[in-house]
């Protein structure tokens, strides 16, 4: 064999792997997707979606209804805390602070919060709310919150960034204020990127388990009490009845998977609609 | 008609402060301008203050409920392999073994798989396979991680059990392999890097891809003109430029995969002992966590906490590590575009 076929060999090994891994990464997707959809699917229903969950676990049939409730209350309110207080900081960062000293502490350890393990936040909200006033959704939401608010943050900022600075400075010029410039001329330029960072971020913690297995506790019904009461959660619902060995909870678990994906998808598939529709051309 | 500023400073001259002195108080817009203006200003730079302020919160409240259990065992909460809640004993070594374990191996499988993928979606795909591709990364990041746990433990554990079974018993009796296929199990060690190796690919590839992403234009076209192949140009243009980048990359891949929690929680197998039994059950930090603080109470319950705040500790400190490691890559690039 001569160089140049050893050469063009190489290279075809090379793009072969390349390839390769490309197949590797669709398996898991695909058989997840397969068996969620299957065995999910022969599950779901309306009385699935809206009934208690069974008293005992090893019975079969429907109900998730207090989880599917759960799911939106708890990641409802986390989204009420935290993409305002997100946006803020944001706008602190980039209309502000810019590259001031503590404006980079701030961004550096936003970055470094994205990094912090769910479970850990889940773990401090125990110590600092569980602890004092019980389990309850907003324990959950709080938890949720503390992990929504460095991704609201980092991507808010990305998307500050790219509004002009003409825009800024003809506002102004026209004598508005700072706070009057930013709320009725850079965050309504920046708002569909604004939405589609705040859905991801919602989309995320929406199928978080591991904060809330600390925090709000576990029902069987519907608890639409928001700061009373233990609650429940899709992910804490799939968490626990996958360990039971028994057949009707391992149902439940798949059929509550499915609405959870579903869920997480249109969130996500929203957000890129958002991206795309809503677009304020940026020149 | 608009209000014209007089002068003609430059805008960065104009923007300190409430403005210019003509333009304030013309109409009724501008009552108290000023005031909402500086509330405005102070309200964004708590919401940015809340950010240190519930990091440093995290490590004092879970410090302060962890500490029964760091005085109970001392050194040895990090040093000893005796977790026995029934006992007394908490020594968490095992679960940082466990941990640190589980991660390698995910990022044994992920981080070549990752670089393929970026490298597919940079350099070699048509561009009507790239959005395809984007579809498999964003959809793999965006499945919740306990869904990833539910198939492990119902589909893919009991699945692959078979070929782990097969593997042990033909390397039965080869010094390493023997030992490290040892006790097969679904719910092991191996099982849960596999899975964890998916669930960190999408972080892994997106960043090599921005990485690769800024590998200038005329590096890679010097070597095609040398008459370089796709691969001599990739070895020898693309990654030692992107070296720095891609470290950073694993290590932000590292810190996501010790933190996973409860994929992990729910394949590992749960048994509490430094094995190099790798095909066989373990457990790590967080996924013991998880499991165990349900019915714990007291100084177990303090311990699982420790735990927490080890693997917070540890995850920070990675990141910090990621990003300067990214930063100075980033630096350094920018140095050599001029």
């Amino acid at each position: 064999m001569n160089l140049l076929q050893r050469r063009r060999l190489a290279d075809a090994i090379f793009n072969l792997a390349i390839y390769a891994s490309v197949v590797v990464a669709a398996v898991p997707l695909v058989a997840i997707v397969y068996y969620v959809l299957r065995k999910g699917g022969s599950v779901i229903s309306v009385a699935f979606l809206t009934r208690d969950i069974p008293v005992l676990s090893r019975s079969v049939g429907p109900g998730m209804g207090p989880a599917v409730v759960g799911t939106l209350l708890i990641t409802g309110v986390a989204t009420l805390m935290a993409v305002p207080l997100g946006i803020l900081a944001a706008v602190y960062l980039n209309e502000y602070g810019k590259k001031n000293r503590l404006a980079t502490v701030i961004r550096t350890m936003s970055d470094v919060m994205t990094g912090v393990p769910s479970i850990v936040m889940g773990l401090f909200i125990y110590t600092i709310w569980v602890l004092r006033y019980g389990y309850s959704g907003f324990a959950g939401s709080l938890a949720l919150a503390c992990l929504m608010l460095p991704i609201v943050i980092r991507s808010t900022e990305e998307i500050l960034r790219l509004v002009p600075a003409g825009l800024r400075e003809a506002s102004l010029a026209l004598g508005a204020s700072r706070a009057r410039t930013i709320v009725t001329v850079v965050l309504p330029a920046a708002v569909s990127g604004i939405t589609s960072g705040a859905l991801l971020a919602v989309a995320r913690a929406a199928g978080e388990t591991a904060p809330l297995l600390f925090t709000i506790g576990a029902a069987r019904q519907v608890n639409t009490h928001a700061f009373s009461g233990a609650n429940t959660a899709l992910s804490a619902q799939i968490f626990r009845n996958a360990q039971l060995p028994f057949a009707g909870a391992q149902e439940r678990a798949w059929g509550a998977a499915l609405t959870l994906i579903v869920l997480v998808v249109l969130l996500t598939v929203l957000a890129r609609i958002v991206t795309k529709r809503f677009s304020v051309p940026l020149r | 008609m608009i209000a014209a500023p007089s002068t003609t400073r430059p805008p960065e001259a104009v923007l300190p402060e409430a403005g210019l002195p003509g333009a304030v108080g013309k109409g009724p817009l501008h009552q108290g301008s000023r005031l909402a203006d500086q509330t405005f200003r102070w309200m964004c730079l708590a919401s940015g203050l809340l950010v240190l302020v519930v990091l440093g919160l995290i490590l004092f409240s879970t410090t302060k409920e962890a500490l029964p259990a760091f005085r109970h065992e001392g050194l040895g909460f990090v040093t000893s392999t005796n977790w026995n809640p029934a006992t007394g004993h908490f020594g968490a070594l095992a679960f940082i073994y466990g941990t640190l374990v589980v991660s390698a191996i995910a990022l044994v499988i992920a981080v070549p798989v990752s670089i393929g993928l970026a490298l597919f979606m940079t350099e070699l795909a048509p561009p009507r396979l790239r959005t395809p591709v984007t579809y498999i990364i964003d959809l793999l990041a965006a499945i919740p991680s306990v869904v990833y746990g539910l198939w492990g433990i119902l589909v893919f554990g009991p699945q692959i059990l078979k070929l782990y079974t097969a593997l042990s018993s033909a390397l039965r009796g080869v010094p390493l392999l023997g030992t490290v296929t040892g006790g097969p199990a679904g719910r092991s060690i191996m099982t849960a890097g596999i899975i964890l190796a998916v669930m960190i690919t999408p972080i892994v590839t997106s960043i090599s891809k921005e990485v690769f992403a800024t590998v200038p234009r005329d590096q890679k076209e010097a070597a095609w003109g040398l008459g370089a192949t796709r691969f001599e140009m990739i070895r020898g243009s693309v990654l030692p430029y992107s070296r720095g980048g891609l470290v950073g990359a694993v290590m932000l891949g590292l810190g996501r995969a010790m933190g996973e929690t409860i994929a992990v929680a729910l394949v590992i197998g749960s048994s509490p002992a430094v094995t190099a039994h790798l095909f066989g059950p373990g457990d790590a930090m967080a996924s013991v966590v998880a499991n165990q603080f349900g019915e714990a109470t007291g100084t177990h319950r303090a311990a699982l906490i420790g735990l927490g705040v080890v693997l917070f500790v540890m995850t920070v400190l990675v990141n910090l590590l990621a990003r300067r490691i990214t930063g100075r890559a980033e630096h350094r690039l920018a140095g050599g575009k001029r």
